[in-house]
């Protein structure tokens, strides 16, 4: 993969641009001054003779912007509705209905064994992932931007592809066997190596485009006072990207959080289990779904993940703003 | 940064100081797992082990003189992934001791070496077990694959056909109701039909169904139109008998009697269900199952309070008198679990100890918890089956006539193949188009021409 | 300045940055991906005669897998599925919600994003059960809305329902992203556009693509690599009806863990990831194009 340099061919960001981007530790607030200020420049007088075409014009794209982002508010929380029904229904189904409002479901899933202590192994699994992901990747991916190595994109692009075949069901006999012969069955180590190392293509691969957008004087004049490289990284590139590696350990986290297959066969003990794999027990002998029980614990379940993002898009931001530029 | 790596570092060293550890000081350890967990799947069998086998046995082994620790490793997930984390073990030579299969593995199990014949394993106390003589023939063969015992059964089943009497009674049918042939089923179904039954006849079909539609419609149509799956080494193929089964799968989906529709659905099964229990079904063909943990009045995932007033059971009509298997009336279909011993277990004697202790009249009378359920002993179904006359009906008029399905490795596949036959037909499609596109899928499956017969 | 190391990394040093990340990927990843690869030359299965004694029967499974009309459909639902869903459906909504959205701070922003992003993080199964919930035909919600009652939209549109599914479930990827190209743009050159009288359409063709095409690419290599992955549509139409909307990862599935074969089923793998690849080649030919079109 031969992707061009970028900035070879176009010119540096304009330079209130690059210092909203270097003052842009948080980003929620920061958005909202720069836009501010865009608004207003945008609001530059215009020629006399445009004026009413423009005046037209302007309100025929706030009524088709409003419509489009009505329709998308629609499509994104339309289906989101059963969650917020039917846990609280005393005979849930798959209709979306007011519920005969009940807590009796929360009730009996609480007398299930695993349900709750399942949550607390999605948070190793998954924490540990994210942790390990971002870490590892954030080094590679610093590296691998700053160094030129002949032919790196190819080779991550590579292992973007490798990790296709891992994730997939077809690897599960090679992934079981590795796993036997490291001795990590039944450990949460195992799933956490395992599907790390599935997630760590992609995340080297979106961050090192985030590396790639960090301008590199700054590295220069602290290298000129003699700080070591991961001091470098840790204190001016880490606070640079920082948005973009909550957005990867989001993402990870979002991942491992629903990953059935990988911790199902590596895992024996169901005290040991994800909420993932606890979510599929609750079925009858035959097959058929416990709609009382998955619909509560479905939301349970869903809960952290959407928590998390909560606090980390407030803390840290959630976006790739200011990362990548090219 | 280099606090992040400590961090993380000690991250990982707890997460792989929680992996190890279940190690007990003294003693022996046995594992017994099953696709089984408390407050999920098959909780009944979970709760059973964990608080009825596993403190009887140590204290029973204790009298013994001998320090056991029995642990249970629940599941509780569909039975394929059961199967295939399983297998995965065994293939590992690792795993439980003591292990619940599915009788329809035990072939493909031991072709594969997972598992060995119970006197290989556990030696010659395996032959001589007292339960084998409380056991039926049939009921053995669950866990026999080429005349070798590999397990021991748990219980069985049997399939049925379910009818709703209210609406029987709306249609002017009996509310004894026992068709001998496909054609007084069809009958019957015009009858509900013109009395206004929105769904008169729930026959599973298609792939969306999946086993269900294997076990609850195809084969035991196919064994009433005279034909096994599996015989004589061979599979059938698309033969006089299939085309049978088909022509009927279509007659009743193309003329009204059935609802297509369902049949490819994902959760068609689960509706189904529902559907039955709401009085929208007249009739349904499905196994005890149905009875026992769908519209049963208080637990079912269907229930239906008045089910032993409003719920009518006939066995399963041959195309004609006397068309079935072995020249048989009526045909219906079995399955079951059985439990089996890791060749690879590190105190082969000891568990058998358990397995025979889980198999004790003592024992699968306590599992069953009050509850009726066919067991594969007889000496307990005489007990407990008399409190539900469904399932003594099963014991006593099903079983006997029933078959099983073949315990091969390719089964899965042929199976496959004829719910899409099904489906073809279902959804309009003609039955010698159905039947030659499932001999082609038959053939590539098995190795060839020379494995079908018909 | 020296554009080839400007951090004073080092070649070792940056070997030993990205060594951890490497030994990792090479055991947890290289490693088993080239032993399913391998698998995939052999008849290899779960149980029966071929678990114990698998043969390898070198280009066999590749050879029945294009013969097997059942693959052959199943691969054409994917490029649909991928070109429907991914390609058209997540990145354009994504790029059209991030220009929306551009310089628009406030509740609505945040609403939107917000939900956009739920669907993204929400687990699989979670949100298989809220679209079977949405579009079942006897009770679902949309039918309901539309009075439509009956409507089978997973039975008779069944790939047109998991396409529009899989836009619900990864657009956020596409939006973030867009949302951050867009930022390179330089809001004066957008202006200076506008007052020449250029149409948004030219807008975007001009002056916002040819400054976006690196994140163009990277969108789309990686939501096309996720998307024909993607396992989520089993839990909601496993497959069918009747093989319909039976996409690749549910057939790999469908052949290796309910048939068993694993063999054929790590070469159907390996086949995925040939097809990644076409659609790299075609991406990055597309776009290189497009730039000698516009920059003269």
């Amino acid at each position: 993969m031969t992707r061009e340099e970028p900035d070879q061919h176009h010119p540096p960001p304009r330079s209130e641009g690059r210092g909203r981007f270097w003052t842009e530790e948080r980003p929620q607030r920061g958005t909202s001054e720069d836009a501010t200020r865009e608004d207003a420049a945008s609001r530059r007088p215009e020629p006399r003779e445009r004026s009413e075409r423009n005046q037209t014009r302007h309100a025929l794209a706030t009524i088709g912007r409003a419509t489009f982002l009505a329709v998308v508010l629609g499509f994104f929380s339309l289906p989101l509705l059963w969650l917020a029904s039917a846990p609280f229904d005393a005979h849930p189904s798959i209709t979306t209905s007011v519920p005969e409002f009940t807590l009796a479901n929360f009730r009996s899933l609480l007398d299930n064994p695993y349900a709750l202590s399942s949550l607390g192994n999605s948070v190793i699994q998954a924490g540990g992932s994210a942790a390990l992901v971002v870490v590892l990747a954030a080094l590679a991916a610093y590296a691998l931007s700053r160094v030129r190595v002949p032919g790196r994109d190819a080779l991550l692009y590579l292992l973007l592809l490798l990790s296709s075949v891992v994730t997939g069901t077809a690897a599960m006999v090679p992934l079981f066997e590795l796993a036997t012969r490291l001795n990590l069955i039944d450990t949460h180590l195992g799933v956490v190596l395992t599907l790390s190392g599935g997630l760590l293509p992609a995340a080297i691969f979106i961050l090192k485009d985030f590396m790639d957008g960090t301008p590199a004087s700054y590295e220069e004049s602290a290298r000129v006072f003699g700080a070591s490289p991961l001091q470098i990284l840790r204190h001016i590139v880490i606070p640079l990207v920082r948005p973009g590696l909550a957005t990867i350990a989001v993402w990870a986290v979002a991942n491992v959080w629903g990953s059935f297959l990988q911790p199902f066969i590596l895992l024996r003990d169901p005290g040991k289990s994800p909420g993932a794999v606890i979510l599929y027990t609750l079925y009858t002998e035959g097959g058929a779904p416990r709609l009382d029980l998955i619909s509560t614990f479905s939301l349970l379940y869903s809960l952290p993940v959407v928590v998390m993002y909560v606090f980390v898009s407030r803390r840290y931001g959630f976006r790739f703003h200011g990362g990548i530029k090219r | 940064m280099r606090r992040g790596l400590a961090a993380l570092a000690g991250a990982v060293l707890v997460l792989a100081a929680c992996g190890t550890g279940n190690e007990s000081s003294d003693g022996v350890t046995l594992v017994i797992a099953a696709n089984a967990i408390s407050g999920g799947k098959n909780a009944e069998t979970a709760d059973w082990t964990e608080k009825w086998v596993i403190p009887r046995f140590e204290a029973e082994q204790k009298a013994k003189g001998r320090v056991v620790h029995v642990v249970f490793q629940p599941s509780g997930v569909d039975d394929e992934q059961y199967k295939t984390k399983i297998a995965l073990d065994l293939k590992s030579r690792a795993g439980a001791d003591v292990i619940d299969l599915d009788g329809i593995w035990v072939g493909e199990f031991a072709q594969a070496g997972y598992i060995k014949p119970l006197p290989d394993v556990a030696g010659p106390e395996a032959e001589s077990w007292e339960g084998w003589s409380r056991i039926p023939q049939a009921v053995q063969g669950l866990g026999v694959f080429e005349g070798k015992k590999y397990g021991l059964p748990e219980g069985t089943d049997g399939r049925v056909l379910y009818f709703n009497k209210d609406l029987f009674a709306k249609a002017g049918l009996p509310a004894d109701w026992q068709p001998k042939s496909w054609q007084e089923i069809i009958d019957a179904g015009n009858a509900l039909k013109r009395a206004g039954v929105p769904v008169p006849i729930q026959l599973n079909a298609g792939t969306a169904m999946g086993e269900a539609t294997t076990m609850q419609g195809a084969l035991p149509l196919l064994a009433g139109a005279g034909a096994q799956i599996w015989a004589d080494g061979k599979w059938t193929g698309g033969s006089q008998a299939l085309k049978d089964v088909l022509g009927f799968y279509r007659q009743i989906y193309t003329t009204g009697l059935g609802d297509p529709r369902l049949q490819q659905e994902v959760q068609g099964r689960d509706k189904s269900f529902a559907q039955f229990a709401e009085g929208k079904i007249g009739i349904l063909a499905e196994g005890d199952y149905f009875w026992r943990a769908v519209v049963e009045p208080k637990a079912g995932v269907a229930p239906m309070p008045n089910r032993d007033a409003a719920v009518g059971y006939a066995l399963i009509p041959a195309k004609r008198p006397g068309a079935g298997i072995r020249g048989q009336d009526f045909v219906s279909m079995s399955g079951g679990a059985v439990r089996v011993l890791n060749p690879n277990s590190k105190n082969p004697k000891l568990a058998w100890e358990l397995l025979a202790f889980m198999h004790s009249a003592e024992a699968t009378t306590s599992q069953l918890a009050g509850a009726a359920r066919i067991t594969s002993r007889t000496d307990v179904n005489d007990q407990v089956l008399s409190a539900d006359p469904m399932l003594k009906f099963v014991s006593d008029k099903v079983l006997p006539i029933t078959a099983y399905r073949p315990p091969l490795a390719v089964y899965p596949q042929v199976s496959t193949a004829l719910q899409e036959a099904t489906a073809a037909v279902v959804s309009g499609g003609s039955v010698d188009e159905a039947a030659a596109a499932y001999q082609r899928k038959v053939e590539a499956v098995v190795g060839g021409p020379a494995n079908v017969a018909g | 300045m020296s554009p080839a190391d400007p951090a004073g990394l080092g070649r070792a040093r940056a070997a030993g940055f990205v060594l951890p990340a490497l030994v990792l990927i090479g055991v947890f990843l290289v490693f088993p991906a080239l032993w399913t690869i391998y698998l995939g030359l052999t008849d290899y299965r779960l149980t029966g005669l071929a678990a114990a004694d698998p043969q390898v029967v070198g280009l066999g499974n590749y050879t029945s897998a294009l013969e097997d009309e059942r693959f052959r459909n199943s691969l054409w639902l994917t490029v649909q599925y991928v070109l429907g869903s991914a390609v058209v459906g997540q990145a354009v909504l994504g790029f059209a919600l991030a220009w929306v959205l551009r310089n628009r701070p406030g509740p609505v922003k945040r609403v939107v994003e917000g939900l956009v992003l739920l669907a993204w993080i929400l687990p699989s199964s979670v949100v298989a059960f809220l679209w079977i919930a949405l579009l079942d035909r006897d009770a679902g919600t949309l039918n309901a809305l539309l009075h439509t009652p009956g409507f089978a939209w997973l039975l008779d549109h069944p790939m047109p329902s998991i396409i529009v599914f899989n836009v619900w479930r990864g657009t956020a990827f596409s939006m973030m992203l867009y949302g951050a190209a867009l930022e390179n743009v330089p809001p004066s050159h957008l202006e200076t556009a506008r007052l020449a009288g250029a149409s948004t359409f030219q807008q975007l063709r001009d002056v916002v693509l040819p400054r976006i095409k690196g994140h163009v690419l990277t969108n789309l290599l990686l939501i096309s690599l996720w998307t024909f992955n993607d396992f989520t549509s089993f839990q909601i139409t496993a497959g069918g009806p009747e093989g319909r909307s039976e996409i690749l990862p549910v057939y790999i599935y469908n052949v290796a863990l309910s048939g068993g074969q694993l063999g054929f089923g790590a070469a159907i793998s390996f086949l995925v990831l040939l097809v990644n690849l076409v659609f790299a080649f075609v991406y990055l030919r597309l776009l290189r194009g497009r730039r000698e079109a516009v920059s003269p």
